[in-house]
């Protein structure tokens, strides 16, 4: 009785008696929900453009940041460091394009995969030779980033919202709707969605596959740099930031590989339920530290039942 | 066999001018094997040329030469009068040559509509900003490119399944939906390969009749592979003959039908 009323009334009932606290850990929730849909963004679109899942998604995070911070501390000045990081994700697009996708054109997808697997490794080798393996800072000031806090009153209570946070929401969602406006509107998102499909079929109505290729790799480049700089503000610059973007795979797999408003909306979900759970539940019951466990096992329930992720598009099998 | 067709009127008054492509003396191996030996002929602008041939004959090497897809050791492609150079299939779909495939390659996970809609791809060039917040010339672009989609999907009688994934789609639909598409393009030159492969006979004489009204209404220069003889003489205006990477024939139906090194090959003993 006592842990049915820790299940079932226990939460909703502190919810409701403090809606102030409620709408803080929502808020926290929809900071990392924000960055893991980015996240996943990254990984969807290169999967529809090639078919690819990307494992290096989460170390060129971690590249990404460290390249930042690297060049800042030889005396780059930070907003320069920012822009010549960007050119580095640039080039690593080129490089990959050339150097590992292009060889492989029409192998089957296992064999990408493992591509994948061999680039992140070289990236974990290649960063730390340059940038060295100890846990750096995030050059949050310098960027101009504020780093105060804004404290609202709702209900009576407080909400404290970190302005880190706010800028990050902020850019994140920019950054998402500019994708979103880019894919659905623009000609080169226009050939993103369709090239996955059939290659042969794209070329055929004049679509370059080493353009798109070289475009998704950056856009998952500049995805990397972002979320780079807002985890690493919180939570400093080292190896163990791939973990943030090994989250993005529950986020997949609610939202299904192909589906850009899946990754959003699962992106979200995920950032917040996981939160919702270790607060009330987790923490009470399980003694916390729920979060890095919990998306995956939720993750793995809809798998069960939605093979295809809430928003994948149905399989429809011919036979 | 270098024919000297003028720029004439057909019997049923469509219009055939110059040589849009010609292909001279191409050669294409594959390692040690020869696919295509030797061959040149031409297509001319608003006529149905067919390319015809035993399996293996080396017909969808050869249209796949022409879609830049393969690059042929030996032999120039020649397009609107000047060589064309080593070119991309990409490239050479920007160029207005426009394909379907034997082996239909459609977007399947996107809807008919959608699909059609990349055909106009390279019909799009307003600025990316422009196109993404859809301001100064996008917007008109975009309601031209889409009045010219329903104008095709209308012409090939498949409005009702416009908003239908393509992969729910049976057969002989993708097979005209990768035609809607590629006909998107408004291509200078399409290219089709087989495109009655493994139709029953009432959807071969559906696609038949589109391929006569594409080329009367829009004017598009057509070459095809096809299997089906029959067919193939009542569509085409000229007919090249192909049989283990070379050319045994070239014409008229009537005249590759009444040559003899053709009825050897291919068709084996007439039925008349």
């Amino acid at each position: 009785m006592e842990l049915l009323n820790k299940i079932f009334v226990a939460p909703f009932a502190d919810m409701v008696s403090a809606p102030d606290f409620l709408m803080q850990v929502l808020w926290e929730g929809l900071v990392s929900g924000v960055l893991y849909a980015l996240i996943a963004l990254g990984f969807v679109l290169i999967y529809r453009s090639s078919r690819i899942f990307n494992f290096a998604q989460g170390i060129m995070v971690v590249f990404a940041a460290l390249t930042l911070v690297g060049l800042h501390e030889m005396g780059v000045p930070a907003w320069i460091s920012v822009a010549l990081t960007l050119g580095v994700m640039f080039g690593l697009a080129v490089t990959v394009e050339r150097v590992v996708l292009r060889p492989l054109v029409g192998q089957p997808d296992i064999i990408l995969f493992m591509a994948t697997i061999g680039i992140t490794l070289f990236l974990i080798g290649f960063g730390e030779i340059i940038f060295g393996g100890e846990n750096k800072q995030m050059i949050t000031a310098d960027l101009g980033i504020p780093t105060g806090d804004v404290v609202l009153e709702p209900f009576g209570g407080l909400l404290i919202l970190q302005h880190i946070d706010i800028t990050a929401v902020v850019v994140a969602g920019l950054l998402v709707l500019g994708l979103l406006l880019f894919l659905n509107r623009t000609r080169m998102g226009r050939a993103i969605r369709a090239l996955g499909d059939d290659h042969q079929a794209a070329l055929s109505v004049g679509i370059s596959l080493q353009t798109v290729w070289v475009l998704v790799w950056f856009i998952a480049g500049i995805i990397a740099l972002v979320t780079g700089i807002a985890w690493g503000s919180r939570a400093g610059v080292s190896f163990a930031l791939e973990v943030i973007a090994y989250k993005a795979l529950p986020v997949l797999m609610l939202g299904g590989l192909e589906s850009i408003t899946g990754a959003i909306i699962g992106g979200l979900m995920i950032g917040m339920l996981e939160k919702l759970f270790e607060i009330y539940w987790g923490g009470p019951l399980l003694g916390g530290n729920t979060e890095s466990w919990f998306a995956y096992v939720l993750a793995l329930i809809v798998l069960l039942f939605r093979p295809q992720g809430l928003f994948g598009e149905k399989i429809i099998e011919r036979v | 066999m270098k024919d000297t067709i003028e720029p004439h009127v057909t019997e049923d008054g469509r219009q055939i001018g110059g040589v849009l492509m010609e292909m001279k003396n191409i050669t294409l191996r594959f390692g040690g094997v020869v696919a295509i030996k030797d061959i040149s002929f031409d297509i001319r602008e608003g006529e149905i040329r067919a390319i015809i041939g035993p399996n293996g004959a080396g017909k969808s090497s050869m249209l796949n030469v022409i879609s830049g897809f393969y690059h042929p050791q030996e032999g120039e492609v020649w397009y609107r009068g000047a060589p064309r150079p080593p070119m991309k299939p990409y490239e050479v779909a920007r160029q207005g040559v426009g394909r379907t495939f034997q082996n239909i390659a459609l977007f399947e996970g996107m809807t008919v509509l959608d699909n059609v809609m990349t055909g106009r791809l390279t019909h799009m060039h307003a600025s990316i900003w422009d196109q993404a917040l859809w301001w100064g010339k996008a917007e008109a672009e975009e309601v031209h490119n889409r009045e010219q989609v329903e104008k095709i999907i209308d012409f090939l009688e498949i409005q009702a399944i416009r908003k239908t994934p393509v992969g729910r789609l049976p057969y002989g639909l993708k097979k005209r939906v990768e035609l809607a598409r590629a006909l998107a393009a408004e291509p200078s030159l399409l290219l089709l390969d087989e495109p009655m492969a493994g139709m029953n006979v009432e959807e071969k004489e559906d696609m038949s009749r589109f391929i006569l009204d594409v080329n009367d209404e829009f004017g598009t220069t057509i070459a095809l592979i096809e299997h089906d003889m029959g067919v193939v003489m009542d569509l085409s205006d000229r007919v090249v003959v192909m049989d283990y990477g070379k050319k045994i024939g070239d014409g008229t139906p009537d005249e590759v039908r009444s040559s003899q090194d053709v009825i050897d090959a291919y068709l084996g003993v007439p039925h008349e």
